[in-house]
């Protein structure tokens, strides 16, 4: 035992070492050094003072972390039954769930704020909380199925067959073993919360200001940036207090755990797990009003039904309101989205792996955890703050990127990579020990252990990141929309366009768009979880 | 075997698509980069000749609305992002012309209309377009409850109009400020917070944007909701049209406000001569005769013909201004008493 550790310990110190300096290096120049230099120049005058003394600011924070926090436990709570189905039942159309549950993520928050509006008229708070929720089900349902899927089916069956209830076979069995999944979940959600700003801006109003709100307008319409440092000062202490407590919540749970092949793991419900099926179709049929309420409105014409939007897609609006045509557009997305997702994964699985080789190369827990920190800060860091952090910073690199459509992939890989970390780290660290010794004592090199053993294990969650990341990269709105160039407008870039325009026509078109983006969305995802890696049962 | 091909295709093409968009082809040395807002459309056909008239490839760079653009500019303003800029409005104008975003340069087309519209006479900012931002209201749902159209803003805080405008936030909306504006610009900086008191008792509903306004309360367009007045511009009639092509709603001309789009060489640009040159472009009969169809609003320039939809909606020959200056200075002190009474 002792002798496996140590061969396997110096490389797993080095190699990765080096690996870490890719991720690190890019978050340095494309995150850290943008969003230092933005605050620095707002940071001059009394701004901090003058903010922080605010009264104003701290009902601001307080709301902001608020609902933040109620929108996460919705979204976990209605999660969980999901990810049940998705990990466990051998069902019928469980792909299609999978997919379609992704649908929410690429819509533009601007169409789903309105659908909110329309379904819950005088919603206010509520409607924020759900809507937010409505976006991020997703991500707990989809990061927990992940891990859901791998584990062992026998300690769940060994308790029952010792007497245990099924509900108490779930919470001392099954709950303890996916909890590092649902803290990493549960973080991510907050942050997405905590910085959500479309949904926000339109169901809110002035009314319900939150950081990320008020941080876009005093940059963008007072140009307050003293105001906006300090307030995204604040942002970041309360993002990195959270990521902390995650962390500290997440340390020493991700154990090794037996991780079996998703085949081993699934069948048909038996009994009372009809009932949570039951529960994770109900929730799945809600996050659908709203979807369904877009596709009536994209067939809803002055005198009844018709597809004059659809036909429209091939051209480019009422007397032309666009540079390029509904079409052009979608290959625009899939492009910038499949750079972004190939980017992501290049940083996201580095990083990973970095971080694995050093927890387990008994470097400090806390050094660990500060850079899994570091790497997930991203998420939690206004987009304007960033944008504009970009306009100060970039023109000194080579090529002034500043402008460059290159920018929109580098932008969207920044949001993607925390995700990806998020998704396959917790699957990594769960590999046992054990079969890397034994691959290890049979011959095979370090590198040779990574490919045979823990990127197979882990698997289905790098599809699962790979689509999941592509998904956001799709639907990324506040990047492209500062980056884009007229002819490389994106879906989403599209639908906000012609919604903000006079005319039915536009409106039609509009919402056809946003139908053609689900579908682009839901067939991208069935496709590229079609792409099966070598699983666990090849073993 | 099929599982490898599948793969092999996949990641070829995925190859192919992250090579063609991450490094596009870059113009040679008769380009300008034109740095402007994301409303901002135009016909290709008319750069396309451009192009070949004079050798300029105009590379359009989009970057947030008109505020986003307009801060943009004044925190690169060392280091400028392009060689001329078009989309700075006259609520934030001031403040690129007092961090001196741009240099002079007096196009020889702006005496022929456009200077009708000058900020100020340093022809630093040249006038490109103009919008009204207006009450906008449908007749017909007016009608059917037995209600005059109403004509001023003085009528909207009448009874007779209970709980039938809705308005945009100024806050958060570039028509809302617009509107607020209205209300300064008439009812003066010491009455104006009044007003809006009366329209709140009136039942005003404010929303967020004018997406919401327009497409979903508002009772003439697409959304068919449930009120019949809506702060929108005057223009946005000549896109609701019924089978006869005439427009459906109308624009309340004694509700408006000015909404003025500048465009100006840019301090430090790598092409001022060509700037200049595609600054004539944006003054020129050919891009002003397609800026009512591609960007809903008014030409400059004199003797531009308008479309036939836009005949039944001229711009307000008597909308409410309010000098640059005042704006910048007063802008958020106004949003902050608006809310005071609005929102109390």
């Amino acid at each position: 035992m002792a002798r496996g550790r140590s061969r396997l310990r110096l490389p797993d110190g080095t190699g990765p070492a080096v690996l870490g300096l890719v991720p690190l290096g890019f978050l340095a120049v494309f995150f850290l050094w943008p969003v230092a230099a933005i605050i620095q120049r707002g940071l001059g005058s009394d701004g901090l003072v003058r903010v922080l003394g605010s009264p104003d600011t701290w009902s601001v924070v307080l709301f902001t972390v608020g609902q933040a926090a109620a929108s996460t436990v919705v979204a976990v709570i209605a999660a969980m039954p999901v990810a049940f189905l998705l990990a466990r039942c051998a069902l019928p159309g469980i792909a299609v769930v999978r997919a379609a549950i992704l649908v929410p993520f690429v819509l533009p928050t601007v169409v789903v704020g309105l659908a909110f509006r329309s379904l819950m008229p005088d919603g206010g708070v509520l409607s924020i909380v759900l809507a937010n929720a409505f976006f991020n089900v997703a991500v707990v349902a989809r990061t927990v199925a992940g891990l859901w899927s791998h584990l062992d089916r026998r300690a769940e069956n060994a308790a029952r067959a010792l007497g245990a209830s099924p509900l108490r076979a779930f919470t001392s069995v099954t709950l303890p073993a996916l909890r590092p999944a649902i803290g990493s979940a549960a973080a991510i959600v907050f942050l997405f919360c905590a910085t959500s700003f479309g949904v926000v801006l339109l169901l809110g109003g002035a009314r319900y200001r939150t950081l990320e709100t008020e941080i876009y307008l005093r940059t963008v319409d007072l140009l307050d940036l003293s105001g906006a440092a300090a307030l995204s000062l604040i942002q970041i202490t309360a993002v990195v207090a959270v990521l902390v407590l995650a962390a500290l919540a997440r340390r020493r749970r991700e154990t090794a755990m037996a991780l079996r092949a998703r085949t081993e793991t699934t069948r048909r419900p038996r009994g009372g797990e009809w009932w949570v099926a039951a529960t994770a179709y109900a929730v799945v049929a809600a996050l659908m009003v709203p979807i369904v309420a877009l596709v009536v409105r994209s067939v809803s014409t002055s005198d009844g039904w018709g597809l004059d939007g659809y036909r429209a897609l091939s051209g480019t609006g009422f007397r032309g309101s666009l540079q390029i045509s509904g079409l052009d557009a979608a290959v625009n997305s899939l492009r910038a989205a499949t750079d972004a997702t190939l980017l992501a994964l290049l940083l996201g699985v580095s990083a990973s792996v970095v971080l694995v080789s050093l927890g387990r190369s008994r470097a400090h827990p806390g050094f660990v955890d500060t850079l899994d920190t570091a790497l997930m800060l991203p998420l939690g860091v206004s987009a304007v703050t960033v944008g504009f952090g970009y306009l100060i910073t970039l023109d000194a690199l080579p090529g002034d990127l500043r402008t460059s459509a290159a920018l929109v992939p580098l932008a969207q890989a920044i949001v993607v990579t925390p995700l990806v970390i998020r998704m396959i780290l917790p699957v990594l660290r769960s590999v046992d020990p054990r079969l890397r010794q034994a691959a290890g004592s049979l011959g095979a090199s370090p590198w040779r252990v990574w490919r045979e053993v823990d990127i197979p294990l882990a698997g289905r969650s790098l599809i699962a990141a790979a689509a999941f990341g592509f998904v956001v990269a799709l639907g990324e709105f506040g990047a492209t929309s500062f980056l884009a160039r007229p002819d490389s407008a994106t879906l989403p870039i599209v639908i906000g366009r012609l919604i903000s325009r006079p005319g039915e026509l536009n409106n039609q078109m509009a919402y056809a768009a946003c139908t053609m983006l689900m579908v682009v969305t839901v067939a991208v995802v069935l496709l590229v979880e079609r792409l099966r890696v070598r699983s666990v049962g090849e073993f | 075997m099929r599982r490898l091909f599948t793969l092999t295709a996949v990641a070829l093409s995925v190859a192919m698509t992250a090579s063609c968009s991450l490094f596009g082809s870059d113009a040679g040395d008769g380009k300008v980069v034109l740095v402007t807002h994301d409303s901002f459309e135009y016909d290709q056909a008319v750069f396309d000749k451009f192009k070949a008239d004079t050798g300029i490839t105009v590379e359009v760079r989009k970057s947030g609305d008109a505020g986003a653009l307009t801060n943009q500019l004044v925190l690169t303003k060392a280091s400028p992002l392009g060689d001329v800029a078009f989309g700075v409005d006259n609520t934030f104008a001031s403040r690129a012309l007092d961090e001196g975003v741009f240099v002079e340069y007096r196009s020889p087309e702006a005496d022929k209309g456009p200077q009708r519209y000058a900020i100020d006479d340093t022809a630093r900012l040249t006038a490109i377009d103009f919008g009204d931002v207006c009450v906008n209201v449908d007749p017909a749902a007016l009608a059917a409850a037995n209600v005059p159209v109403p004509a001023s803003l003085e009528d909207l805080a009448d009874p007779k109009y209970k709980d039938l405008l809705v308005v945009e936030d100024p806050a958060t909306s570039s028509p809302g400020l617009a509107f607020l504006l209205a209300t300064v610009s008439q009812y003066g900086q010491k009455d104006f917070q009044n007003y809006w008191a009366r329209l709140k008792a009136n039942g005003v509903k404010v929303v967020s944007g004018w997406e919401e306004a327009y497409t979903q309360e508002f009772s003439g367009s697409s959304g068919k909701g449930k009120r019949p007045l809506v702060v929108s511009y005057a223009s946005s009639p000549s896109a609701e049209l019924d089978d006869k092509g005439k427009p459906r709603t109308a624009a309340l001309l004694d509700t408006c406000f000015k909404q003025v789009e500048y465009a100006g060489v840019l301090n430090g640009a790598k092409n001022t001569e060509g700037a200049r040159k595609v600054l004539d472009l944006l003054l020129s009969v050919d891009f002003q005769s397609k800026v009512p169809e591609k960007m809903y609003v008014y030409p400059t320039r004199e003797g531009v013909e308008l479309p036939a939809a836009w005949a039944a909606t001229p711009p307000a020959a008597n909308a409410s201004t309010l000098p640059a200056p005042d704006i910048t200075a007063n802008r958020e002190r106004w949003i902050e008493q608006w809310r005071a009474a609005v929102r109390g």
